[in-house]
């Protein structure tokens, strides 16, 4: 869907981003990250074809942003930082006009525009103004001009910026929906806003990507993430003694230790689990649960922003 | 042309229901009518041509100002609010951004020219003239008005904010207007060229009533000049 190759973009003398290069298969939902000024929105406003690369190839869907930038306009939609909204103009007429901008043919426009107000819970706003609404509605008014053409890729940046908890929470649902029938490209500087929602991650830090994966293959880039917690009944020492045999274990505690039951934490290089497992069985002891200890992805993003900067 | 209307229509819509336009066109009628009481009617055995023409000459210098006003907002607003990258972002030429915004910004000032209509009729009610010369002097206007602008748009789609395209706008329109006193301190060759620059040498046929090709192409080629501009204007601004 999307071949990004050495993406470079200068404003002036700085460079915003430089030789970017990432993949994005069809379907896909994918969860951009970075602090604010990382280079995020510049890469968007170039895949949204409203920036043009200083160097760097950049297909979608097998058109050259900067030789078939009509092609590719054609099949996206695109949320800027800030919705691109005309406060003078009620939500329906507005996304009307967005619809016939983006070469939706007459006799589906009203079908269109009511399927967009739907998914977006804004049916029963569709005669307000747009300078009426609050911060929230603002936000799924920008959301539904980004897809009431149908585009195949969706590109929101920042969607869930300012708004409340149950909002963010609701937005969250939309992308959710809207997975499968698009590829979402999805950015935000709050892990948290948009975990769990997306297949993969890149994470981008002073115009460059400097990681990139699945939350778990994110969290494994990381030493201190190879740790596991089991809960055990027996022995607690003749646990701790049986796991430190296992090869690849680096260190066992006993984190909780209460009526027979023993809560350890073993640091491990790799994913041994499986091992673990075994040598506690072959030791003649219960094994009640085993954890990985995923390190929060939001303790993974700031060890990886803060190692680098 | 699809994109061209669709995006006149929004702007006219938007000039229809905000105040600003609507100002802009009251405190131009207001000048406009308080300048035709003071310096066209007055003045003993003129002739109703002679007021007509008067009238043309001050409504085309208030056209000239008021479209700098008007103007200002087509672009630059666009930009403060973030919605250009929608229009950036859509499969529409930035060519007809261009020329969508210029057109209704036409539209719109044709309601000012309207309006400024009772002052020819009185002259025709209370002396002689001819329909011939009122139709001259409207599309000397028409002319005078697209030329200021297509200006405009150009000044806005360079600025950021509505006040400074007004003043860039503002400076250009200035140097067209006062062209001829470079004229004074300049030989012969280059005088005829700068004398030439200045929009209301071409219009002062218009005013008396005689429509010349030459002077059409003036405003014609300004116009497209200007506009053309804007468009390179808004690419080049995707490069950076």
């Amino acid at each position: 869907m999307i071949q990004v190759e050495g993406l470079t973009k200068f404003y002036g003398e700085r460079a915003a981003i430089r030789d970017l290069s990432f993949t994005i298969e069809k379907g896909e939902v994918i969860g951009f990250l970075g602090l604010n000024g990382a280079g995020k929105s510049t890469t968007l406003k170039v895949l949204g074809c409203v920036l043009l690369p200083t160097s760097g190839r950049v297909r979608i869907d097998g058109y050259d942003v900067t030789r078939d930038p009509h092609e590719i306009r054609k099949r996206i939609g695109f949320l800027p930082d800030t919705p691109p909204l005309y406060d003078e103009m009620t939500v329906q007429a507005y996304l009307r006009f967005v619809a016939e901008l983006r070469g939706v043919a007459p006799g589906e426009l009203q079908r269109r525009v009511d399927e967009a107000m739907a998914r977006t819970a804004l049916s029963d706003r569709r005669g307000e103004l747009i300078s009426s609404l609050s911060h929230g509605y603002r936000q799924r008014v920008g959301v539904a001009q980004a897809l009431v053409h149908g585009p195949r890729l969706l590109i929101l940046d920042e969607p869930t910026s300012g708004l409340d908890p149950v909002q963010i929470v609701e937005m969250r649902e939309l992308i959710r929906q809207l997975k499968g029938e698009h590829t979402v490209l999805v950015s935000s500087h709050i892990l948290g806003e948009i975990s769990q929602i997306c297949d993969r991650y890149l994470v981008i830090q002073q115009g460059e990507i400097i990681a990139r994966g699945t939350e778990a293959e994110l969290s494994t880039q990381l030493g201190s993430s190879g740790a596991v917690e089991l809960e055990v009944r027996g022995d607690a020492q003749l646990a701790v003694s049986a796991l430190k045999a296992v090869a690849g274990v680096s260190d066992v505690t006993i984190a909780h230790l209460e009526g027979g039951l023993a809560a350890l934490r073993v640091v491990t290089a790799g994913e041994l689990r499986a091992e673990l497992v075994r040598a506690l069985v072959a030791a003649n002891v219960d094994v009640l649960r085993v954890d990985r200890s995923a390190a929060r992805l939001e303790n993974i993003f700031l060890q990886l922003t803060h190692g680098k900067a | 042309m699809k994109n061209i209307w669709l995006i006149a229509r929004r702007e006219l819509a938007a000039y229809l229901r905000t105040m600003s336009g609507y100002i802009i066109i009251a405190v131009m009628l207001f000048i406009d009518g308080l300048l035709f009481n003071a310096f066209a009617i007055p003045g003993t055995a003129k002739k109703s041509s002679e007021i007509l023409a008067d009238f043309f000459m001050l409504t085309s210098g208030i056209t000239m100002v008021g479209a700098v006003f008007l103007s200002m907002r087509l672009i630059a607003e666009e930009r403060q609010t973030g919605t250009l990258a929608l229009l950036y972002s859509s499969p529409v030429h930035d060519l007809e951004i261009v020329l969508g915004k210029f057109l209704a910004a036409l539209l719109f000032l044709c309601l000012f020219f309207t309006a400024t209509l009772y002052m020819p009729a009185l002259v025709a009610a209370y002396g002689k003239v001819s329909l011939g010369h009122i139709f001259s002097g409207y599309l000397g206007l028409l002319l005078v008005g697209a030329t200021g602008l297509a200006i405009g748009t150009f000044g806005s789609a360079l600025s950021k904010s509505q006040v400074l395209a007004a003043v860039l706008s503002g400076v250009m329109t200035l140097a067209l207007t006062t062209a001829w006193l470079l004229g004074k301190i300049t030989d012969r060759p280059l005088t005829d060229i700068v004398n030439g620059l200045a929009w209301w040498g071409h219009f002062e046929a218009f005013r008396t009533g005689v429509i010349h090709l030459k002077h059409v192409s003036y405003f014609v080629l300004v116009s497209f000049i200007a506009l053309f501009s804007a468009t390179r204007v808004l690419e080049a601004r995707r490069w950076r």
